[in-house]
Order: structure tokens, then sequence, then C-alpha cells
């Protein structure tokens, strides 16, 4: 029995962020590191986690059964082929929509913890019921956004509500960034972001094609692609998440090629 | 508000800010407004009632004074910037002359309003 579980929601607002990527990869980069883990998909109207992790043939039942007391919890935690640490589990079936409350995902998560190191939350997007629901249960969150006016803008939204609801801590991970276009200041800096949102940054996760490459197989990048870009930051976040001290990338350093210098050149702050 | 060499040399050849500027702006004046609940005719309402309460005691200039939201660190501020008319002798011109010595400065007037 685990003693001190920590519950973390991933949200970010706004969909098509990478909260569920990033929940797979957080969830098989911690169970690698030894600790097991929960990833509980809260999104039990629209559920993709399953997809992504290549368990969707897998899932028999949900938190809904356990909480009818139709099964045992060990029946509905579907775990991973490859990361036997890994358990996957869906909060609901897609046809049973309004069915849970905040209470009842409480109860849940209470029972993941008696067994996990991490429960890891994959908040559905909007800041509905769904988003309400899954913030009950959580102690921390992480919330993820990308550097683009609408999801920096419904972040700031989430962040309110986590808030006023005091979840500690709350820390950032900056999805989909593009050193390129970030160096032709095309896209707000990592700056921008941190400072607009006024929260610590986790990591930050570069803009990579492996990603819909491995969403394809259902295997998600740190399982097999540990080295492209995208996998080394989000193995990365989950060092820091356990505590090691690892430095943040820069976007610039990621730039190679003749026109590298010129663009940092171009980005000295004169005043 | 920072400015890199591509800003300015951008500005020199009359091109496009990059994007990069204009969407922190845009974010910075939206999220004021997300975060304080507040509507443009209500701030609008309150930039005139601020107004008229500041012109009974001293002369402002209506045409340049502002009163805007603006944020940093998440807490929002209500920020208003009267420039006040000054008599010859470089003096502010009061209109009832007492109890007034706090307004001695033509510079921004900063008050809390919603963290």
């Amino acid at each position: 029995m685990a003693t001190d579980t920590r519950v973390i929601l991933i949200c970010s607002g706004k969909g098509g962020v990478g909260k569920t990527t990033l929940t797979a990869n957080l969830g098989i980069s911690l169970a690698r590191q030894g600790l097991t883990t929960a990833v509980l998909d809260a999104d039990f109207g629209l559920r993709n986690l399953d997809l992504l992790l290549g368990l969707e043939n897998r899932i028999v039942y949900t938190a809904q059964e356990v909480l009818e007391e139709e099964c045992r919890l060990d029946q509905a935690l579907v775990k991973h082929k490859q990361e036997s640490n890994l358990s996957l589990l869906p909060a609901g079936n897609p046809r049973m929509l309004d069915w849970l409350k905040p209470d009842d995902m409480k109860r849940i998560v209470d029972m993941l913890k008696e067994q996990f190191n991490y429960v890891l939350i994959d908040c559905p997007a909007g800041v509905e019921d769904g988003f309400k629901n899954a913030m009950a249960a959580s102690q921390e969150a992480i919330v993820v956004t990308n550097p683009e006016v609408s999801a920096v803008r419904d972040a700031d939204r989430v962040i309110g509500l986590l808030n006023t609801n005091s979840i500690k801590p709350v820390q950032l991970v900056l999805n989909r960034v593009r050193p390129k276009m970030m160096a032709n200041q095309e896209m707000l800096s990592i700056d921008d972001v941190t400072d607009i949102l006024a929260l610590p940054l986790l990591g930050l996760v570069l803009e990579d094609e492996q990603v819909i490459v491995s969403t394809n197989r259902g295997e998600p990048l740190t399982l097999n692609s540990v080295n492209s870009p995208a996998a080394k930051c989000y193995l990365n976040i989950a060092k820091r998440l356990q505590g090691e001290d690892i430095p943040l990338i820069d976007p610039a350093e990621e730039i190679s090629g003749f026109g590298a210098k010129f663009r940092r050149l171009m980005q000295t702050k004169i005043f | 508000m920072a400015m890199t060499l591509r800003d300015i040399i951008n500005k020199l050849l009359r091109r496009q800010p990059a994007s990069a500027s204009t969407a922190r702006e845009r974010l910075q004046l939206v999220l004021a407004h997300d975060r304080s609940d507040l509507s443009t005719e209500l701030l609008d309402q309150m930039r005139k009632e601020i107004l008229e309460v500041v012109a009974k005691y001293v002369e402002i200039d209506v045409d340049e004074g502002a009163v805007s939201l603006e944020t940093e660190d998440r807490m929002t501020a209500l920020v208003a910037n009267l420039p006040i008319k000054r008599t010859m002798t470089g003096q502010i011109q009061l209109k009832e002359p007492k109890n007034q010595s706090e307004v001695d400065s033509p510079e921004t007037e900063g008050t809390d309003q919603k963290s």
C-alpha cells in the first residue's frame, strides 16, 4: 500500500492542447521509474486515453461499475502490456452521461490511493461539470497550454478556478513549442506565457511529428521512441515531478543550421 | 515594453511587427477583463464617475485622462492616469484649497481592485 500518493489533475480548459498525450506519457515515464501509477480518464463522454495507450480493446469495466459494486477495482483496472506499473481506469461508459458526481470521483480516487504512488487524472476540456468532478478528487494540478492566445486565455480561466478551490501546487506545461517560430517572434515566448499565467514552469514540450505516429500505433513516445524530441521532454517532466533538478531546454538551442545564430541575434532585447 | 532588435528593424522598414508582441498585448488586455468580470460598459461608467469625483477637487485634463485595468502576477489593478493641470506658478490647481495635499503628483494613481 502506497502512503503518500500524489493525485494530480491534468487540465487545460481548451481541448486539443495535449492533456491526454501528456497523461499517457507521464504515466509511462513514472511507471518506468518504478512508481506504481494509475491514469484515470475523467473524460468519460469522449474518452481517448485508452486509445493513446493502446488499451482500447481491453476495457471491460469502468469506475462506474466499481462504485455500483458490480465488480472489484482490480477487475476494472487495465494493466499496461509492457509497463506493468501502469494501470488505466476509465471513469465511465460513454453511454452513461451525467452519472458521476464530485463525491463519486473522490471515492474512486480514494480507492486508487490505496495501491498507487501516483494517480494522474486526465481532465475533460471545458470548465463545466466534468472539470469540476475531476478537480474535486485532486490535490495538485498540471495546467497544459500551447503558446497560442486561445489556449493561454482558457488556461488562465482554469488557473483561476484551481486557485479558488485551493488546489496546489499548480504547475505549467507548455506544449507544442516551435523553436523556429519563437525565434522569429511569431509565437508567444516561454517568458510571455509564464509571465502572463504566473505559474512555475514544470516543463516544455517541443512540437514533434512523432506524437502523431505514436498515437496511430497506440504506443506513447516514452515507451518505444525515447530519443524523439517530445519524448525527452516528457521524461524530463516526469523526473522533475519526482524532485530531480533537470534544467529546462532552451528552444533557441534546438534550432540547428545556418539561421540559428542570426535568429538569436535578432531576439536580443535592446530596451 | 521590451523591444528586440527585430522589432526595431521592423519599425525602421515600416513592416508589421512580429505577431508575438501583438499576441502578448491582446492577451494582457483580454485577461484583465476576464479576471475582473467587468464589462466595457461598466468600466466606461466607472471611468466617467471617477473623473467626475476627481474633477470636484482638482482641475484635470479630461481628454487625456485614462482609467484602465492592468494585470501583473495574477493581480489586477485599476489604474487611473489623470493629468492634473497646473497653475502659472507650477502649483496644482486646487478648487477647494484644503486637505488635498496628498494629491501632489500628476502621476499615476494605482488602486488594488481585485486579485
